[in-house]
């Protein structure tokens, strides 16, 4: 029997984003395009992921409008355009779903801790334990423009050594956030709604925690206005590219989407996660680490290629991704993802090219595969995100145990 | 010629964290768990009710420098919970009130936009403000504000969204998968807006939701409020539910609408209202008198008398007369986080009000609170509410009101149950949903679509 917590068993999730990652996909046949600000939309995605029993979807999204220009707007008119937030979407399909876990993206360099906190603990009383946030940082400054409340200074090529110290700090400030975010989530102990009449009180206030956080960027008095949600601690995850945001991945969340482009590469962003988080003192806790692939998936690999190409020149351009490409069968994936495995990964989340045709793929065809050589769940095992993870309830860290 | 005969409209308010609501009764349930939250949204909807209602705090609420325990406490975030309740409803309609103070105009127009597609068209905001440090303290901006210009960023902080909601017109999406054109125009959302609060500037990036907005709460009962309401709110949430108060109220609102260019039916006037339903009216003024006694806990009435008299009273014997001390004047330093607490105006000559009533009646404290706080709008038997609410309605002393049960989650349903098919019978509340957005059960005429990229040629001129 499939079990999370054997370690030979394949952790998968799927990051839904628009009509999906390739931007032609919302050219497709079976695409929607005209829907995808329609809850129906997003209700049917996460049902077929569901299906397919994956661990969870993370959903994709930006405060700013979409751009192909990585550091400023652009003026295109031919790809897909606008987003609803991502954490109502996950609200709006959590009562219609009841085993997949919900993982959107919420941004930390412009928000308040103290809303995305609470808005997320909300998610997880209606999901009933399925919630967990994608942490990302946003440093673009025409992003920052539509906020007003703090000027970035432009960031014109990554590689340039002022854009790396800025993007740095939007890191540090980024586990600061997360910090907050915990806190918050524990600032409630889970026995504190007391309901003592003989006492009048609803609560015991000794059980509610000031987390008086006091950092560089911001300070929050606490306690939460809402109480521990289900889980005790939502997921907690974040995309790294190296740097400081492994650092983030090691110290901060207990998901990493990372981005290798073998096994070798794999074994070393694995090991480079494993020791920073054991140097963060995080050394009973498990940081699962994700490999991103953008996956092109059809029964024939010429017909996957075949598809690509013709994605690519509806495009104009070659499709590029900071992640692995894959073009080929649900076979030849599960062949890739295991060996990957072996490398040091506990799973992976799948970018699908286009939607709805390579999640389906993903539910018809990679799924029983991967069961068939038993290395996937054959049921949920845990009606919470944090068990289908196999990570224990943690204990709130202000009760005196 | 006979005026009209008005429909009503009713809407339902999920229990508070303020003593109004029982958790004490047997029948009380979670106040937090989503089931509490979809069987009351569900009830409202069954009872065929125009919308929702959520309120909002964004601290815990404070006495003696202690977190106040003899209330419900915690509640979920609004925009999240309502886009769930989205899911399990169909029509009804989802008001959330969100603060001015602690959010930016770009995020809540995003989330009330969002909400508005998740829902179909049903998003609703009740825009509240505030000022305190206190609340700021848990936040990144702070409590920076100075209360005389709270209104004036509440203004302001809404206009700004609506330019943001205005940023696309409706007509921008093709999605013409042959001709490989997603938007008509590449300046779909541009905005830039600059003001003594905001100076934002972009492309918005949620496309013209069902509404073309969310409708407009306001909540504010100054004048300022007042005006506030008549120049941009589709809908007051008021606190005057009696007749003489309600017309008063009403006529002085709905007499400001022209001075902005409005008619009388752009603004609903809907004040919250408590009741209690009995078999007979005896039989309901009885169960009145309970409810409030359980809404008054001994430890409860000590510390409404604290808010009054801003000192310690913890030693207080409840069942006593009233404290031979008096109030101490000034700065009310014994209550946080709590609206109520800042009407007190001159707590002196009410205190010697509370005496004279005490003594002229013989009442302990308690019982003196349970006189002088929060009776209950409604009592009586369902036919006797029935007939009260449609009174009320057709004396234009208000629109309609938003019931607040005492009762979590079941607190509705004798009033869906009993009520609403009287009102119904009587032709004075719809049978049916005749439409799908809240614009629609709220007899609002749709938002025309705005003049197509009103803000792009501004927007594109600042930014080259």
């Amino acid at each position: 029997m499939a079990n999370s917590s054997s370690p030979d068993q394949l952790h998968l999730a799927v990051a839904l984003d628009g009509a999906g990652w390739h931007p032609a996909a919302w050219r497709e046949n079976d695409a929607r395009p005209g829907e995808l600000f329609d809850p129906g939309y997003w209700a049917d995605l996460v049902a077929e992921a569901e299906r397919g029993l994956l661990d969870f979807v993370t959903i994709e999204d930006s405060l700013g409008l979409q751009s192909d220009d990585p550091f400023e707007p652009d003026d295109r008119i031919d790809r897909v355009r606008g987003r609803l937030d991502a954490v109502l979407i996950a609200a709006r399909v959590a009562p219609l779903t009841n085993g997949i876990g919900l993982v959107p993206a919420a941004t930390v360099t412009q928000t308040e801790p103290f809303h995305v906190s609470k808005s997320i603990a909300t998610l997880d009383y209606v999901s009933t334990g399925r919630a967990g946030v994608r942490v990302q940082i946003s440093p673009r400054p025409d992003v920052a423009d539509l906020f007003g409340r703090r000027a970035l200074p432009a960031l014109s090529a990554i590689k340039d050594p002022a854009a790396q110290q800025q993007v740095n700090e939007y890191f540090a400030e980024a586990a600061d956030y997360v910090e907050v975010l915990r806190r918050l989530w524990d600032s409630w102990e889970d026995d504190a709604e007391i309901r003592d009449v003989a006492s009048g009180r609803f609560v015991d206030r000794d059980k509610l925690h000031y987390i008086d956080f006091d950092g560089r960027w911001f300070s929050v008095k606490g306690p939460s206005i809402t109480p521990r949600p289900p889980q005790g601690q939502p997921i907690v995850a974040a995309l790294g590219h190296g740097g400081l945001s492994h650092q983030l991945i090691a110290s901060s969340t207990d998901v990493g989407f990372v981005t290798p482009h073998n096994a070798a590469e794999a074994a070393d962003i694995a090991a480079d996660i494993d020791t920073l988080r054991r140097a963060s003192g995080r050394l009973e806790d498990t940081v699962h680490v994700f490999g991103d692939v953008v996956v092109f998936l059809d029964d024939d690999p010429k017909a996957a290629q075949a598809r690509r190409r013709r994605l690519d020149e509806l495009a104009g351009a070659e499709y590029r991704s900071d992640a692995e490409i894959f073009v080929g069968t649900p076979g030849q994936l599960a062949d890739l993802l295991l060996e990957w495995q072996a490398a040091g990964l506990s799973g992976f989340r799948m970018r699908p090219a286009s939607l709805p045709h390579d999640l389906i793929q993903i539910t018809d065809n990679l799924i029983p595969e991967l069961r068939r050589r038993g290395r996937f769940r054959s049921a949920y095992e845990s009606a919470t995100l944090r068990g289908l993870l196999g990570l224990p309830r943690p204990a709130d860290r202000y009760a005196i145990a | 010629m006979s005026k009209p005969i008005k429909q009503i409209h009713l809407a339902a308010h999920f229990p508070g964290v303020n003593n109004t609501t029982v958790w004490s009764d047997p029948a009380a349930g979670s106040h937090i768990e989503f089931s509490s939250f979809a069987r009351f949204a569900q009830t409202a909807e069954r009872g065929k009710f125009d919308f929702l209602f959520l309120a909002e705090g964004l601290r815990l609420r404070e006495q003696n420098g202690h977190i106040y325990d003899l209330d419900v406490v915690g509640r979920p975030d609004t925009f999240t919970v309502l886009a769930a309740l989205a899911a399990v409803t169909d029509r009804l309609g989802l008001t959330g009130t969100i603060n001015s103070t602690f959010n930016e105009p770009y995020e809540v127009a995003r989330q009330f936009a969002s909400l508005d597609h998740l829902s179909g068209g049903r998003a609703a905001w009740n825009v509240v403000t505030s000022w305190d440090a206190f609340t700021g303290e848990n936040f990144r901006r702070g409590g920076f504000l100075a209360e005389d210009q709270r209104y004036e960023r509440a203004q302001t902080f809404l206009q700004t969204a609506e330019e943001l909601f205005d940023s696309w017109s409706g007509d921008e999406i093709v999605a013409d998968k042959d001709a490989g054109v997603f938007l008509s125009t590449p300046h779909a959302g541009a905005f830039a807006h600059k003001d003594a609060h905001f100076d934002i500037r972009g492309r918005f990036n949620v496309p013209r939701s069902p509404q073309g907005r969310p409708v407009i709460f306001q909540a504010g009962d100054s004048d300022q409020g007042r005006d506030f309401a008549a120049s941009q709110a589709d809908a007051i949430f008021s606190r005057h539910s009696t007749l003489v108060a309600g017309q008063a109220f009403y006529e002085d609102v709905k007499g400001r609408l022209s001075r902005y260019g409005r008619h009388r039916d752009d603004l609903l006037i809907l004040p919250a209202a408590t009741f209690v339903i009995g078999d007979t009216d005896a039989e309901a003024e009885e169960l009145a008198h309970e409810i409030r006694l359980a809404q008054v806990s001994p430890q409860t009435a000590i510390k409404f008398l604290e808010q009054l008299w801003n000192r310690d009273l913890s030693d207080h014997d409840p069942d006593g007369p009233l404290p031979t001390v008096g109030p101490v004047v000034g700065e009310n330093t014994i209550s946080r986080g709590r609206a109520s607490v800042r009407m007190f105006k001159d707590s002196i000559a009410i205190a010697n009000e509370w005496r004279a009533k005490a003594e002229a009646k013989n009442l302990s404290t308690r019982e003196l609170i349970v006189e002088v706080t929060g009776r209950q709008s409604f009592v009586g038997s369902a036919d006797t509410i029935a007939t009260t609410i449609n009174d009320l309605v057709q004396a234009d002393a208000s629109d309609g009101f938003i019931l607040v049960p005492h009762i979590t989650p079941g607190g509705l349903d004798p009033f869906v149950d009993h009520v609403v098919p009287l009102l119904q019978e009587r032709g004075v509340f719809r049978t049916e949903y005749t439409g799908t957005t809240l614009r629609d059960h709220l007899g609002l005429s749709p938002l025309p679509a705005p003049r197509r990229n009103a803000n792009a040629d501004n927007a594109t001129g600042m930014a080259s």
